[in-house]
């Protein structure tokens, strides 16, 4: 091997070691840690930081999915993050909750922290206290109260009421009916029951 | 050609002023040429709206982008069926679209119904057309789709990525009609009011109206929740948006008249309660309506604010007020024929069932409207989202679903033990070896265990009514089963359809337990890095990170990010979420890049992978991936559903005996309580 050919080949490594990081990113789409990049980074939406435990963790979930997101979405800070990748706010509030975890609060104190900040309007649904006990308790109670009532009046008509037909048909106990009229009722009774 | 559109909501102005006078005077009246004239509006309504809608939809597919409607919704390389779909896709277009669904209907009302029905046609031509006058004035001043720019753009703006999608080509139109045919029954209703003919009759003549609005708001509902489901990338398919509210506070209140309906049919009771009910629906979808428009309640799916609401909530207080008056004066005349007789029976039970549909609209509606009454009671706002709803619905819907079974099963009028005991037996059965099995499987859910039993104790019923149907007529004509089974269903299709209609609800509700065993995590992979995640059922899922390909696509730049699946050691194949990021033909970027998910639908779940986005520009890919056990049984349900539907109201399967006789003057009881008593004289 000539020493041409040893020089040549060092240069040819030396000029490939220094073009690599550069070719990769830019022409062959390499990047510094080996992995493609795209052609059009800004068209695949925002650039998106590593997923690491805390976006997994149950714990954060949980708290998120009691908080609302601010930037007007309506919806609970976890699925706002996970949706709508446009959204800067539900990422904030994210870290925001880590950051709060990570201090050592439990899930009751991040959650008063959030209220403290923004008000009780990022809570998804209002605390059981005051006047908002009445949102909770009034659908079932309503319910419960006219189902009791209607019990009650039921009950009422149909052990003293008066019943037409139940009437009618009781007073024409005695009374011979044509086999005409048996086949009729009978034939009625059998519509009513359908 | 706008120009011809604006002068045909003008002449639809006035043409809809003149139907509901002399639609109410030729009816006081009687004067035939006025009653004919009435008529005639409609038709005329019909079609001059449809000029107006056609000018439109002329506009859209010419890129008239010189018509501000045109401009906002549409571009020039959007495909042509979201440039038709824009028609309903803005504010504007979609209050015309409502008037022309609405005249349609109007004069299908009037061209369909039978002559017995004569005496109500002029109030139900002046309702229709009082409705219509105030939808086009809405157009005309408030929201009008042909005002023009004052330059004309070169492109349009787009239509906004998430409704470019077919779901949303069907959906709201879906949903229009079945909020619009409601008109039809609400005003049978007011013309059998104002007539004081408040007999059976006015129900026969709406009985199809009122399945026609019922399937078409249930096929809106379930269409919306698939949109949702596979457009906007979060997992679910119902959110308890108030839009979402507001399209199923008319359904449950339909729902509860289709019932209650049964009992003025066959025993002449509930007639003011179902006088309210029609009306309530018919006030619920303006009110839905008013809702969507008016920028009251924050919402998704919410249209820009504007003046609109304000026209919307005179219009619902007027309305509110003439007809609590009309109903008020009308009270003599809804008399019960007959009287509950035992507290068990089909009534009864049918009661309760409208106890609880229209508790139900009323929790969802106080849930919806909590948020502004919290404000004004304690000037601070709070927040009514899914937990709440959930919360406070999810007892009753079970509920609900429990009588689903039990009204069936429990004889009209008065049932007796042994009849209970008969009946009661199978399903009870059924729902305990569910429950025993779901013990057995280490299901500890407590709301999954009751809506499971609750399903299996409906399905028994439900099969047992026709396992006794198809073996009496094998029994009695000698029928082969499939021909039994076909002529069961089409001799009685009012009540075999609406039994499928429940084995549908069952069959969603099984899909909605599904939700609580949803499983979901997030992760950043690198071409060839792989993670697994464990389903609800067992099965462990290898999602491999391929690659992320970019390229362009008709009106779109997509960044497509790759994912081979795997369950256990059995390959599923490979799965692709995107990116989009529209653009007009100038290709600049026209709204900001929306997500399609990759779904792969099953029997047991679905597995549904979202690309979030990329890790600073590179191939590593973050995504979300969720397994959604039982979602199929939810869009399997909803089929099932509609076609229940479908056979209720397919020509044929007319009103019973008992009803018919019941539309005339007296009823059935009385009758024969007549004819003993000239017996026995």
């Amino acid at each position: 091997m000539s020493d041409l050919d040893s020089v040549s080949r060092r240069d040819l490594l030396a000029l490939a070691a220094a073009f690599l990081p550069s070719s990769l990113t830019q022409g062959t789409g390499q990047g510094d840690s080996g992995i493609g990049r795209l052609p059009r980074p800004g068209m695949a939406g925002m650039s998106r930081e590593r997923i690491t435990d805390y976006e997994n963790d149950p714990l954060i979930i949980g708290i998120e999915e009691r908080l609302r997101c601010t930037c007007g979405c309506n919806l609970d800070v976890y699925t706002c993050r996970t949706t709508d990748f446009t959204c800067q706010t539900s990422p904030a509030m994210h870290r925001e909750v880590v950051g709060l975890v990570e201090q050592g609060l439990s899930s009751q104190e991040v959650l008063d922290e959030f209220v403290a900040r923004h008000g009780e309007l990022v809570l998804m649904a209002p605390r059981k206290e005051g006047f908002n006990i009445l949102g909770y308790v009034l659908p079932g109670t309503a319910i419960s109260a006219v189902g009791i009532a209607m019990l009650w009046i039921l009950a009422r008509r149909t052990r003293y009421g008066n019943p037409i037909v139940a009437d009618g048909a009781r007073e024409t106990d005695g009374l011979n009916m044509s086999s005409g009229d048996a086949e009729r009722l009978k034939a009625e009774l059998a519509d009513l029951d359908n | 050609m706008t120009t011809l559109g604006q002068l045909a909501l003008w002449l639809a102005l006035l043409i809809a002023a003149w139907g509901s006078a002399v639609g109410v005077y030729g009816g006081l009246t009687t004067r035939p040429e006025l009653i004919q004239s009435a008529r005639r509006s409609s038709y005329a309504l019909f079609g001059i709206v449809s000029v107006a809608s056609v000018c439109l939809i002329v506009a859209l597919l010419r890129h008239d982008f010189n018509v501000q409607y045109v401009w906002s919704y549409t571009s020039r390389n959007l495909p042509t069926p979201y440039v038709l779909s824009a028609f309903y896709g803005g504010q504007s277009g979609s209050l015309l679209f409502w008037a022309f669904v609405l005249t349609m209907f109007a004069a299908a009302a009037q061209w369909l119904t039978p002559r017995r029905y004569d005496h109500l046609m002029p109030y139900v031509a002046a309702v229709t057309s009082a409705v219509t006058l105030f939808f086009v004035a809405v157009v005309l001043f408030a929201s009008n789709p042909f005002e023009r720019l004052p330059f004309t753009p070169p492109d349009g703006n787009g239509l906004n990525p998430q409704l470019q999608n077919p779901g949303m080509v069907v959906h709201p139109p879906m949903l229009y009609l079945g909020y619009i045919s409601i008109t039809i029954p609400f005003a049978f209703a007011v013309a059998a009011l104002i007539t004081k003919r408040l007999d059976t009759g006015w129900l026969h003549a709406i009985r199809r109206w009122t399945l026609v609005s019922w399937i078409f708001l249930s096929v809106g509902i379930v269409l919306g929740m698939w949109w949702a489901y596979v457009e906007l990338g979060w997992g679910g398919y119902w959110a308890w948006d108030p839009v979402e509210n507001a399209s199923f506070l008319p359904w449950l209140t339909m729902t509860a008249f289709l019932h209650s309906v049964m009992i003025q049919e066959k025993r002449g009771m509930l007639k003011k309660w179902n006088m309210v009910l029609i009306v309530l629906s018919f006030m619920l979808s303006i009110f839905g309506t008013f809702i969507t428009r008016s920028g009251i309640i924050s919402s998704v799916h919410s249209f820009a604010q504007s003046s609109v609401g304000y026209f919307f909530l005179v219009f619902l207080v007027a309305s509110a007020i003439a007809l609590a008056w009309l109903i008020w004066s009308r009270l003599p005349y809804l008399e019960p024929e007959a009287q509950l007789e035992s507290m068990v029976s089909r009534e009864a039970s049918f009661l309760f069932n409208n106890l609880l549909l229209v508790g139900m609209a009323f929790s969802v509606l106080w849930g919806t409207l909590f948020p502004i009454i919290s404000e004004l009671v304690r000037g601070s706002q709070v927040t009514v989202g899914p937990p709440f709803f959930n919360q406070v619905n999810i007892p009753i819907g079970l509920a609900l679903l429990g009588l689903t079974g039990v009204g069936p099963l429990i004889a009209w009028r008065k049932a007796s033990t042994r009849n209970l005991q008969r009946q009661f037996t199978g399903p009870v059965l059924g729902a305990l070896v569910v429950v025993a099995i779901l013990m057995a499987i280490g299901l500890r859910d407590f709301y999954a265990t009751i809506a499971l039993a609750l399903c299996a104790f409906v399905t028994t019923t439900v099969s047992q009514e026709f396992l006794r149907g198809v073996g009496a007529r094998h029994r009695l004509h000698g029928e082969n089963y499939a021909v039994a089974l076909a002529r069961l269903v089409g001799r009685n299709r009012r009540r075999y359809g609406g039994y499928i209609v429940h084995v549908g609800i069952v069959i969603m509700f099984v899909g909605f337990t599904g939700a609580a065993f949803k499983k979901e995590m997030e992760a950043s992979l690198r071409p060839g890095e792989s993670v697994t995640l464990r389903s609800a059922f067992g099965y462990d899922y290898t999602f491999t990170h391929v690659g992320v390909s970019q390229y362009e696509q008709l009106n779109r730049f997509v960044s497509a990010a790759s994912v081979e699946v795997a369950r256990g050691d059995s390959r599923l194949g490979i799965m692709t979420s995107e990116k989009r990021q529209y653009w007009n033909s100038f290709q600049e970027p026209t709204f900001q890049p929306a997500t399609e998910a990759a779904i792969e639908s099953g029997l047991r779940e679905d597995v549904y992978i979202v690309f979030a986005g990329a890790v600073e520009g590179t191939e590593e890919a973050v995504y979300r991936f969720t397994l959604n056990p039982l979602v199929w049984w939810l869009w399997f349900g909803g089929v099932v559903l509609v076609i229940g539907g479908v056979v209720t109201m397919w020509p044929g399967g007319g009103p019973t005996r008992a009803s018919l006789r019941r539309a005339g003057v007296g009823g059935y009881q009385v009758q024969l309580v007549d004819r003993e008593a000239k017996a026995s004289v």
